[in-house]
């Protein structure tokens, strides 16, 4: 088995009163991609918001058992979130680029973390539009706003952004639904380009990106995790029934 | 097929009169503003005819020489609208972030209505607290300390007499912050929450995200929300009225009395009997009318500008 990078144990989830995930155990593998599937509202998008505790931004939200990264439990009082988010990045479903630049886009956050010259600052610019595979497309135009970009570069631009800062986690909440084939396409093989380097956790609700990028994948349904285990073994024999419907698609 | 017919040709003449009702009360705006300035102009033709362009440049104000000047108005204007902005801007913007990004609902909601409230206060009751209230309170508790501490600067020289520059600046202050505050909260409000949660999730503190992401996000709405109040401030009446001392001078301190051009408008129209007089007042009223149009044109460049520049948000 491989190192575990984030090891959750018994994590419950509530949106006010109600109880949305239910003790969830959970090993996502170093340097590996683990996707998470399930059905609608199965609690899986809610499920990784508790490894950056973004959700904290929430009044009414709580969760309670422990989260490890690297052993130690984020959801421990003294954890550091600026930290924390800088280790764990996270990219959304719609792209967020903010209302900047390209390149004040990515040294968003380089700018926080780090105190850089202006020409370190834009080597590790280049050096991370160049590892989200879009330095060829904006080189010419990193002054343009990263708004104008197209919908598939926009992500591309968030991913850069995230990878900027050098994390260790990415978290990746559906990031090609909002984004034409032909771009899903270009994201995948990001992903697939980045084992070894980040620890990706993706949620999809879309089964065959999950079995073509993911090494190993978790099954969701209604707060608890039904099956988990290598991506080959869910998609082709699992052990549940229930896993088997949805991958089927039975149901869902 | 008949029936259908006649039914479309029915729609095709309520859509015809909608169009008309519609542009027509469109066009009234037009005419009006038209109306407005070929009235303002006519009517200011023997004071303009009389002293030219250099009305505008002139400090005189003499009703018995009939010399008239809109200088001291102008600048009372300029002055005491600028005191506002510089306090009421950056209060505003800290008034809607604490509603918007701090508070619980439980606070946020209360204050939000006392905002509102405070909207609605007719600008009278800002002058009168403001002559009975807080000129007074100027003059015994805050500008002798200005003074003390500051008046080897120009600005904080002189005698505190409470009424002056400084003491309608402030009022009209506190009377467009309620203003551009619900305007900018609104802004704030709309900046979708993922963006926000992108830049938390950067590892943003509160004050990174909306000074680096909210705040750029919404600016050119900000912008709008600035030059409403703005508008507001130029000419505002009754309460820079009461409060500004209403002299035609042009000091360098802002503890001394000087005038507005609405404030001059106000209060010397009953008394202006010799058509000159007249006609001075009305030039003047045309001054603020172009002045309040500038305003606007430079805003409305500015702010389409921005947003070509950001390339997207509100």
């Amino acid at each position: 088995m491989n190192p575990i990078k984030i090891s959750t144990r018994g994590l419950t989830f509530f949106y006010g009163e109600q109880q949305v995930l239910f003790g969830n155990d959970l090993d996502i593998a170093q340097g590996k991609v683990t996707a998470i599937i399930g059905p609608s509202g199965c609690g899986k998008s809610t499920h990784i918001r508790v490894y950056n505790r973004i959700y904290e931004l929430y009044r009414d939200q709580r969760a309670t058992g422990r989260v490890l990264l690297d052993g130690k439990n984020i959801l421990a009082n003294d954890e550091d979130l600026i930290e924390l988010r800088r280790r764990v990045g996270m990219i959304f479903q719609k792209p967020t680029p903010f209302p900047m630049t390209v390149y004040d886009n990515v040294a968003y956050g380089l700018k926080m973390h780090y105190k850089l010259s202006r020409s370190e600052m834009r080597d590790r610019v280049e050096e991370a539009l160049k590892q989200a595979a879009l330095w060829d497309e904006v080189k010419d135009e990193l002054s343009r706003p990263g708004m104008a970009l197209s919908g598939g570069q926009q992500q591309r631009l968030c991913i850069a952004r995230a990878i900027a800062v050098e994390p260790e986690v990415l978290l990746m909440d559906e990031p090609t639904s909002a984004i034409d084939p032909v771009a899903t396409a270009r994201i995948e093989e990001l992903i697939e380009s980045f084992k070894g380097r980040y620890t990706v956790a993706i949620v999809t609700h879309n089964m065959q990106q999950a079995a073509r990028i993911s090494d190993f994948t978790a099954f969701f349904f209604e707060g608890k995790i039904v099956e988990f285990g290598a991506t080959e073994k869910i998609f082709t024999n699992p052990d549940e029934k229930q896993t088997e419907d949805y991958i089927t698609g039975r149901f869902g | 097929m008949t029936a259908i017919r006649k039914k479309s040709a029915g729609a095709s003449k309520s859509d015809l009169v909608y169009r008309l009702v519609a542009v027509g009360a469109a066009a009234v705006v037009l005419i009006l503003m038209a109306g407005l300035m070929l009235e303002l102009t006519v009517n200011s033709w023997p004071s303009i005819r009389k002293f030219g362009v250099g009305f505008l440049g002139s400090t005189s104000w003499n009703p018995v020489t009939e010399e008239f000047g809109a200088l001291s108005s102008i600048f009372g204007t300029l002055v005491s609208t600028a005191i506002a902005m510089i306090i009421a801007v950056p209060l505003s913007l800290l008034i809607a972030l604490f509603l918007v990004e701090l508070a619980p609902p439980a606070i946020s909601r209360p204050v939000g209505y006392a905002i509102e409230l405070l909207a609605a206060v007719p600008s009278i009751i800002f002058g009168m607290w403001g002559l009975f209230v807080f000129a007074p309170f100027m003059a015994d508790h805050v500008q002798p300390v200005l003074r003390d501490r500051l008046g080897f600067l120009p600005l904080f020289d002189g005698p505190p007499m409470g009424i002056g520059m400084l003491t309608a600046g402030i009022i009209l202050a506190l009377m467009v912050l309620p203003f551009i505050t619900a305007v900018v909260r609104d802004v704030f409000r709309m900046v979708p929450p993922v963006v926000k949660e992108a830049s938390y999730g950067m590892g943003s503190t509160t004050w990174e995200v909306t000074r680096r992401v909210t705040v750029k996000y919404g600016f050119s709405g900000l912008l709008g929300a600035v030059f409403l109040g703005l508008g507001r401030a130029v000419g505002e009446t009754m309460a820079v009225t009461f409060v500004i001392g209403n002299s035609h001078d042009v000091s360098s301190s802002l503890f001394a009395a000087g005038n507005s051009i609405a404030s001059t408008l106000a209060n010397e129209f009953t008394e202006a009997s010799e058509p000159v007089y007249l006609s001075s007042l009305i030039e003047l009223g045309l001054v603020l009318f172009v002045m309040t149009l500038l305003i606007q044109i430079a805003a409305q460049l500015w702010i389409r500008r921005v947003a070509q520049k950001a390339g997207g948000g509100l």
